[in-house]
């Protein structure tokens, strides 16, 4: 019993079990399988999360962000500027106690160099509905080559806990065809 | 009454008091049962708090009841977490390693001194980090992830639980030496404290990445240091956070092996395959924290890809290994109690009115098809931006550690109240159908959060219809019920988890005593089919598993067809790279 040692003093010498071979085989390979997949999908796959990030003091990176946004600012709502920067373009967003600043308009099936990081805690940058979600630090400036499929009105949400105004986190973007 | 001899081993070591079992003949240290009883009451107390704490999130996280204001949401998530993960898991595993170690081996356990030592540390560790939390400057999450800080009262107290669980891993190591070395027992260790000892490995090295992290963040909180970088952080702290969760695969599946063989008489299939199952957590069980930074910046795809899989999920092997010896063994053994009819009367006529049994089984089914499926392909490099901080992320782990391992060990108390605490257990009915009770809670639990998480809701999160948000988003309407659904299956897992909690109280306070002299009524395994059934047999080519094929063809194809339909999600996604 597994409770008492083995039966057999010299247990490493027993003979394995058909059934647990066979199952063994299949998990090694199914394991092999997906680890290639992995490695797979980098070339066949569209969505792969870029690991392009350069460091970059909290200070710094909001001034970008502001200049970024004065440049493209087309209009205002309830105070926050919205940026309908050219595509190609590169694109900040900034994350911060709590929001994500400012509202983007971007064309479908254009792409974008996308900037995230934080001036304070960390944040989670989680696109809605798409589905995207991508952690953001402080002092570490992501950058992501972002494709919009779809057109329609789009929620950045936070999921990462920021503290007590967590939940009141979000942001915007607006695809356009 | 207890007999009560005295060592006669001389010299420097202590002199033992102990008993012998009434059931088993095994003599049983006195020193090493009051340890394992305080340390599963202590567990069993955490429990009851972070479980209230449990439930008080869940029906804040339900829309139409929105228990809690927003600050006491965040307070009671941070005490769920380090209440219910933290400590209720690891006092329990120190009373399984005690239980391993010197009762199994039949020894005296070493260093009894130290062992209270752990323990009061322990829990003033606990304590103090319960008292730091309802503080409410502490409500940072069990992660409290830097530049949020906590209170200095919680890191130190997480510090303090931390050397108090290393103490009694070394107790543990000591009591296999002394074992080892006065010839309690012939041959190898049993493969339960195998299984146990691969736990305290990974322990060590667990232990060590937390104190690693812990310390400076601690020095940071009381102004020493000035500045803590958070993906670093990240990096070593998961080193800590994933590891342990090996642990507790360790621990949990010595318990399937444990529980099997004490009810119905399971006999490893292979000693050899078992015990490599066992070794592969230890050798694979990685820079694990890779696969919770998966959507992190600043590290590359090749150390996220090999890191999670080194080179194949060789961990993920170990358990989808232990996934067909557990039952493999159980239905080899059912069919020598003379259950041979068709794939399955092995299953049917199991002892499904034992709560250890039916506990058992359900956490090994419901692990692998639910914790350990969800598991795998929230590990995959780009899989897992699919749900990185959503709700899925929870939903997968109370699929692990909730029904998984906190199962197994409410199924492991059934056989402990009689063996250590000698009380036969109150209110068996309630006791019969508390796993079940348990069990389909905390299956919905996890399901209904990763149907949520799979339509975006955030984890940790009060307000998910975003009311006070700078810009207001609407969640589908199905999210709303997925939350409501949990909510519902929350209260089944809060009932299930006060049954366990009011049988296993009453039975330690009331339980009747079962004394040495025979009148008792277990005797082990407690379902057999008589005489015969002790006679050896092992993997000769005659031994045919049927049931535990079909079994496994089917979790096999589960995982598959899981795996490829999240592929297809990923496909529809924006582009981005
Ligand atoms: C009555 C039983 C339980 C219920 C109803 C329950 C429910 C929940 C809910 C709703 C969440 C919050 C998810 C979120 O908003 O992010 C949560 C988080 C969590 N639960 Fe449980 N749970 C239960 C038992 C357990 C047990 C037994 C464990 C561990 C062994 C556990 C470990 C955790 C952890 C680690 C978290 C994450 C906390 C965090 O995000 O910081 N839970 N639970
Ligand atoms: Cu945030
Ligand atoms: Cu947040």
């Amino acid at each position: 019993m597994a409770v008492t040692p083995p039966e057999q003093r010299i247990w490493w010498n027993e003979p394995i079990h058909k059934t647990e071979l066979g199952w063994i085989v299949i998990a090694f390979l199914w394991g092999l399988f997906m680890f290639f997949f992995m490695i797979a999908w980098h070339f066949i796959g569209e969505q792969n999360l870029s690991t392009e990030t350069y460091r970059i003091q909290p200070a710094k990176y909001e001034a970008k962000v502001e200049a970024f946004a004065e440049q493209f600012k087309v209009a205002e709502e309830n105070g926050v500027p919205v940026v309908r920067p050219p595509a190609g373009e590169d694109v900040f967003i900034l994350g911060r106690l709590w929001e994500w600043w400012p509202i983007l308009e971007l064309k479908k099936d254009q792409s974008y160099r996308i900037h995230l990081s934080s001036v304070d805690w960390q944040h989670g940058f989680s696109l809605q509905p798409t589905n995207i979600n991508i952690q953001v630090h402080p002092g570490y400036e992501h950058v992501i080559t972002l494709t919009p499929t779809e057109s329609g009105e789009f929620g950045i949400i936070c999921n990462e806990f920021c503290g007590i105004g967590h939940h009141q986190m979000t942001g915007r973007i607006r695809v356009t065809e | 009454m207890a007999v009560t001899d005295a060592g006669s081993v001389g010299g420097q070591i202590r002199d033992w008091a102990y008993r012998t079992c009434g059931y088993t003949g095994l003599k049983v240290d006195t020193q090493a049962q009051a340890l394992i009883k305080v340390n599963a009451v202590a567990a069993v107390v955490f429990l009851l708090l972070g479980g209230l704490m449990g439930l008080a999130v869940a029906l804040t996280r339900w829309p139409a009841v929105h228990l809690l204001p927003a600050e006491w949401f965040y307070l009671v998530l941070t005490g769920h977490g380090a209440n219910v993960l933290l400590f209720w898991i690891i006092f329990f595993e120190i009373a399984v390693l005690y239980f391993a170690s010197a009762i199994l081996l039949n020894s005296r356990l070493a260093t009894p001194k130290l062992g209270w030592l752990a323990f009061i540390l322990m829990v003033v560790g606990a304590l103090m980090a319960n008292y730091a939390v309802l503080r409410g400057d502490s409500s940072v999450m069990f992660t409290s992830y830097p530049p949020m800080q906590a209170s200095h009262w919680f890191y130190l107290s997480l510090i303090l639980f931390a050397v108090g669980a290393l103490i009694g891993v070394g107790v543990f190591f000591g009591t296999l030496v002394i074992a080892r070395a006065e010839r309690t027992y012939e041959g190898s260790i049993p493969l339960v404290t195998f299984g146990a000892l691969t736990a305290a490995i990974i322990a060590v090295f667990t232990i060590a990445s937390g104190a690693i992290i812990l310390i400076p963040t601690w020095l940071w909180s009381i102004g020493l240091i000035a500045n803590i970088d958070p993906l670093m952080y990240k990096v070593v702290w998961w080193g800590m956070g994933h590891s342990s969760q090996q642990i507790n695969v360790s621990a949990h599946v010595a318990i399937w092996y444990m529980i099997a063989a004490l009810v119905v008489g399971a006999k490893p299939l292979s000693e050899k395959v078992s015990r490599t199952a066992f070794l592969m957590y230890i050798l694979f069980l990685q820079l694990a924290s890779a696969h919770h930074l998966l959507a992190e910046p600043g590290l590359s795809a090749e150390w996220k890809i090999v890191n999670t899989s080194y080179m194949m999920y060789l961990a993920v092997m170990g358990s989808m290994i232990h996934g067909l010896t557990v039952p493999g063994s159980v239905e080899a053994a059912q069919r020598r109690n003379g259950y041979t009819k068709g794939a399955f009367e092995w299953l049917t006529k199991a002892p499904w009115g034992n709560p250890a049994f039916s506990g058992m089984f359900l956490s090994l089914v419901m692990f692998g098809f639910i914790g350990g499926i969800s598991g795998v392909v929230l590990g995959t490099e780009q899989l897992n931006v699919l749900m990185h901080n959503t709700l899925y992320v929870p939903g997968h782990f109370h699929g692990t550690v909730v029904a998984g391992t906190t199962l197994a060990f409410m199924a492991a108390t059934y056989l402990v109240l009689p063996l250590v605490f000698q009380r036969e257990i109150v209110w068996p009915t309630m006791a019969k159908w508390q796993p079940y009770m348990f069990g389909i809670g905390a299956a919905g639990i996890s399901l209904f959060m990763m149907g949520a998480g799979t339509l975006g809701v955030s984890r940790r999160h009060w307000d998910i219809t975003l009311t006070d948000a700078a810009h207001a988003f609407e969640y589908p309407a199905a999210a709303y019920l997925m939350m409501g659904l949990n909510g519902i299956f929350a209260i089944m897992a809060a009932i299930g988890g006060a049954m366990y909690i009011l049988v296993t109280v009453g039975t330690v306070l009331f339980g009747k005593k079962i004394d040495e002299a025979g009148t008792h009524k277990l005797t082990f395994p407690l379902h057999s089919g008589g005489p015969q059934a002790v006679s050896e047999y092992g993997s000769r080519g005659t031994l045919k598993l049927p049931g535990t094929i079909i079994l496994v063809s089917i979790f096999f194809t589960a995982f598959v067809l899981y795996y490829f339909v999240n592929w297809k999600y990923l496909s529809d996604l924006w582009l981005f790279r």
